[in-house]
């Protein structure tokens, strides 16, 4: 297996219904009918596959979109409703042989013992290409579909009050995290014996109780799932503030973040290294993802109009967390070369359009960095982790045995 | 006029966390990989059974504090594979079996009206009960369910995950790119459930699915499993699996329907069954021996028997004769995490009972667990077992079997070679699938055409 050279940088995806504009739906190529069949995730992946991209991300939540950050709305002009994200990437998983599928967890309400299994189900079935991205919810209709407790509701999102219910979520994530990490590392690689002569089909000296046990919940472990292919599945968080920095550090293998220019980038990359050996792992590798939206054309006019019509058609502006791109192949490939002298490792380009400019991105977008030499040109490995350069991690409990 | 010959519904049982998986046989491969799944699951659909079935364990089983190693242990969660199965088969009905207890009603629904989606309308949830604090350990909730509510919160974890179901109709989407009108109803979705165990509200983000709701299947046994099923399910996966205890189990639950307005053809009864097959009944009946010996060593017998006596007989020879001293009957259990302690509700009645059947018979420990416990069901030629399976279903003992062979993957090909085209041939088992989806396989209603007929009937 050879790895990535370091002058290269990492692509991946977000997913997420026809995409991410919220008049998307209403191109031409966009397929909105498509929406809810196998086959339009199918082609999407593909797609991304054929581009050599590292990985797809897929969104979800445990609720309807809404507009608005905070509440539900009663829009009829957008798209409303979506697919199990986990069950999506296993659905398309058997299609592909390369791409990592890394769909949308969230931790609030979810149980970390089903969420471990499935997504090690899920390296399973993708012969070690699965992932997370985990996520929160401080939603209070959200919290109303569970009915196990209220999330109290945030006011405005910078007062203290709110500092603390993000701070709560944010580190029950961080355990859910760990629990789901203990648990794919529950069972040694080599449990299973399947030994004649004694009759005992696994080693149980091999498999280890995890006790975590946090202020949220605990888990006892262990997983009823052997250890997956990758050993531990990536883990990645996309992250706007201190809070989730300090999760992307403790606990991921991919932060996402949304810097607007290079020095913004430099910054948080420098708070995240910081967290990063605080949290003391500073020697292992934890990409820094860089979140862009993007309108992409071969014309620069062209993906300007399509802009423009698509927030004529919504009626208006398009704000986002992330940097919103609008040009070409060869411009966005110069934006991503300077951000990642700034120290991003990757980008996560979230398409405006699915059906346009995800295959710009693959078609032209590639091409484009290929030819300046920071992008593959084959698949150079079979695992998610491979493609990342991340080994195959040793597991604490058979180390702590040693 | 005789009366029609009944149309057989076959499936196949994953074979994994089961004492009837022999994982010792040189053809035994892996019971977690992918590829197991899909070889499993090709072969069911190239003998056009109804659907794959897959079991659920929460814990992993232990006996006398200690992590139970005889049988395969470990298995991939279920509504993962049965998505990436969705990919590599077109007709086969894809059946899991999902907990009650440790779940909450909006994740299941989203889960199985998502899988409904990705397979084109092929999911079917086995409601499953269990509740026990040792299980609860590894959720949220841990144990905090009594034995006694475990119905009650199924019943209305069912009741909510419909009602999740239906909250939409199907016609809400337009994705009119022209008008830009993506929803009919701004309140797509909307439901307020107010319950005992569940106080939810606010609105369901799957939109309606191929079959509506999935195929609903119950599996518990005990009066109130039974009323559970005969009011709210589709189909029922026994364990009443011989043609005396079949009919009688038969007859119990159709005709429990009645009171809930539902006619025999809206439930079907489906007992687990294992088999072997050979060229002839003479040779299957040796390799079915051969079988139990090695799905029941010795250890695993003297462990089967302390479900029962519930103490630790790890002193007492499998080969020699059953212990002089009674059951603990205490209400610690010595297994945990497994359902079959709950088969003997009366261990001092059961202990005697074998008691007495091994030494008429001269058996010892191992042979009385095996001849008790682990004969097949059905034992022959291919012509002997489709005769068997016929006999048994047109005598009213099941509408049909959810098979469990012993191999894992290519434990079902022989019988998908050589017993399905018997049954075809006989005309009670389809060539071709009725259509896309499994309520067609399973003759099953539309949810929407059945209201529609209860609105009318009403
Ligand atoms: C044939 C059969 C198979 C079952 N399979 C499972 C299973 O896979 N997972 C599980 O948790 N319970 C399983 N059960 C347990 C029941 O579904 C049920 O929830 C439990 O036995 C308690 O209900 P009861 O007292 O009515 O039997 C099974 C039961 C039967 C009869």
């Amino acid at each position: 297996m050879s790895s990535t050279p370091p002058s290269f940088l990492h692509l991946a995806v977000a997913l997420d219904a026809t995409g991410w504009h919220p008049a998307s739906w209403r191109e031409p190529v966009a397929r909105p009918r498509d929406l809810f069949t196998a086959e339009y995730w199918a082609d999407l992946v593909t797609e991304a596959e054929r581009g050599l991209l590292d990985f797809v991300t897929i969104e979800d939540g445990l609720g309807p979109q809404s507009s608005h950050w905070l509440d539900p709305d009663e829009r009829t002009d957008q798209v409303r409703g979506r697919l199990d994200a986990v069950l999506i990437a296993s659905r398309v998983a058997p299609l592909t042989r390369h791409i990592g599928v890394v769909p949308t967890v969230v931790a609030t309400h979810t149980e970390p013992f089903h969420i471990s299994k499935a997504i090690a189900t899920l390296d399973y079935v993708s012969a070690g290409r699965a992932g997370l991205r985990v996520q929160i919810t401080a939603r209070p209709n959200e919290a109303a579909h569970f009915g196990r407790r209220t999330v109290p509701r945030i006011e405005a999102y910078d007062s203290p009050a709110a500092q603390g219910v993000v701070t709560d979520l944010f580190d029950e994530a961080a355990d859910h995290v760990e629990a789901v990490r203990r648990l794919w590392d529950s069972w040694e690689d080599d449990a299973e014996i399947r030994d004649a002569a004694t009759g005992r089909f696994i080693d149980r000296d091999k498999l280890h109780y995890i006790d975590f046990e946090g202020r949220h919940f605990s888990v006892k472990g262990p997983s009823i799932t052997p250890r997956p292919p990758q050993g531990q599945p990536i883990v990645s968080a996309l992250a706007h503030d201190a809070i989730p920095y300090r999760l992307v550090a403790r606990a991921a293998d991919i932060g996402y973040v949304t810097p607007y220019d290079a020095d913004e980038a430099r910054a948080v990359v420098a708070r995240i290294r910081a967290e990063q050996s605080a949290a003391g792992r500073a020697a292992e590798t934890l990409h820094v993802f860089g979140d862009l939206v993007v309108f992409l054309d071969d014309d620069p006019a062209a993906a300007t109009a399509r802009r423009e019509r698509l927030e004529a058609l919504a009626g208006e502006p398009y704000t986002s967390d992330a940097l919103i791109f609008t040009g070409t192949p060869h411009q966005l490939a110069d934006l991503l070369q300077e951000l990642q002298s700034a120290g991003l490792t990757g980008f996560r380009l979230r398409p405006a359009v699915a059906g346009h400019d995800l295959p710009a991105i693959t078609r032209g977008l590639v091409p484009e960095l290929q030819r300046r030499g920071v992008f593959r040109r084959a698949y150079e490995a079979d695992t998610l982790r491979g493609l990342l350069g991340l080994p195959r991690p040793a597991n604490r409990y058979a180390a702590a045995n040693a | 006029m005789s009366k029609p010959l009944k149309q057989i519904h076959l499936a196949a049982h994953f074979p994994g966390v089961n004492n009837t998986t022999v994982w010792s046989d040189p053809q035994a491969g892996s019971h977690v990989e992918f590829s197991s799944f899909v070889h499993f699951a090709r072969t069911a659909e190239r003998a056009k059974f109804d659907f794959l079935f897959l079991a659920e364990g929460l814990r992993l089983r232990e006996q006398g504090g200690k992590i139970y190693d005889l049988d395969v242990v470990g298995r991939p969660d279920t509504f993962t594979v049965l998505a990436a199965l969705a990919a590599v088969t077109e007709h086969l009905g894809l059946t899991g079996t999902i907990n009650s207890t440790f779940n909450e009603p909006y994740e299941v629904a989203r889960q199985f009206a998502s899988l409904d989606h990705l397979s084109g309308g092929r999911s079917a949830w086995n409601v499953v009960t269990s509740w026990d604090a040792f299980t609860g350990e590894n959720f949220r909730r841990g144990g905090f369910l009594p034995q006694e509510e475990r119905y009650s919160r199924a019943r209305e974890f069912l009741a909510t995950a419909n009602e999740l179901f239906d909250s939409w109709h199907g016609d809400e989407i337009l994705a009119d790119q022209e008008t830009g009108a993506f929803l009919r109803d701004a309140k797509a979705g909307a439901f307020v459930h107010t319950g005992q165990h569940f106080d939810i509200h606010g609105r369901f983000n799957v939109p309606r699915s191929p079959q509506g709701r999935p195929v609903i299947f119950q599996a518990g046994d005990s009066e109130e499993g039974r009323e559970f099923a005969a009011s709210e399910a589709d189909a029922i996966f026994s364990r009443h699996a011989t043609l005396e205890a079949g009919r009688a189990f038969y007859t119990d639950v159709k005709k429990r329907l009645a009171k809930y307005g539902r006619r025999d053809d809206q439930l079907l009864i489906l007992p687990a069954a294992t088999f072997t097959l050979a060229d002839t009944d003479a040779e299957a009946e040796e390799l079915a021996k051969q079988v139990r010996r090695l799905q029941v060593s010795g250890a695993t017998a003297l462990k089967h028997l302390e479900f029962v006596w519930n103490r630790d007989l790890s002193a007492y020879d499998p080969d020699g004769p059953l212990p002089d001293i009674d059951p603990d009957v205490s209400d610690h259990h010595i297994s945990k995490g497994r359902a079959q302690v709950r088969m003997y509700r009366d261990p001092l009645a059961t202990a005697r009972e074998w008691r007495e059947l091994a030494a008429a018979n001269n058996w010892s420990i191992r042979d009385l667990v095996i001849e008790t416990g682990n004969r097949q069901n059905f034992i022959g030629s291919a012509e002997t077992i489709a005769r068997t399976i016929n006999d048994f279903v047109q005598a009213d003992a099941s509408d049909g079997f959810i098979l469990v062979p012993h191999i894992t993957p290519g434990g079902l090909d022989e019988f998908a070679d050589k017993v399905v085209p018997l049954l075809q041939e006989q005309g009670v088992f389809r060539t071709e699938y009725e259509g896309p989806t499994l309520r067609h396989q399973l003759g099953l209603a539309h949810p929407d055409d059945v209201s529609g007929e209860q609105r009318a009937a009403s």
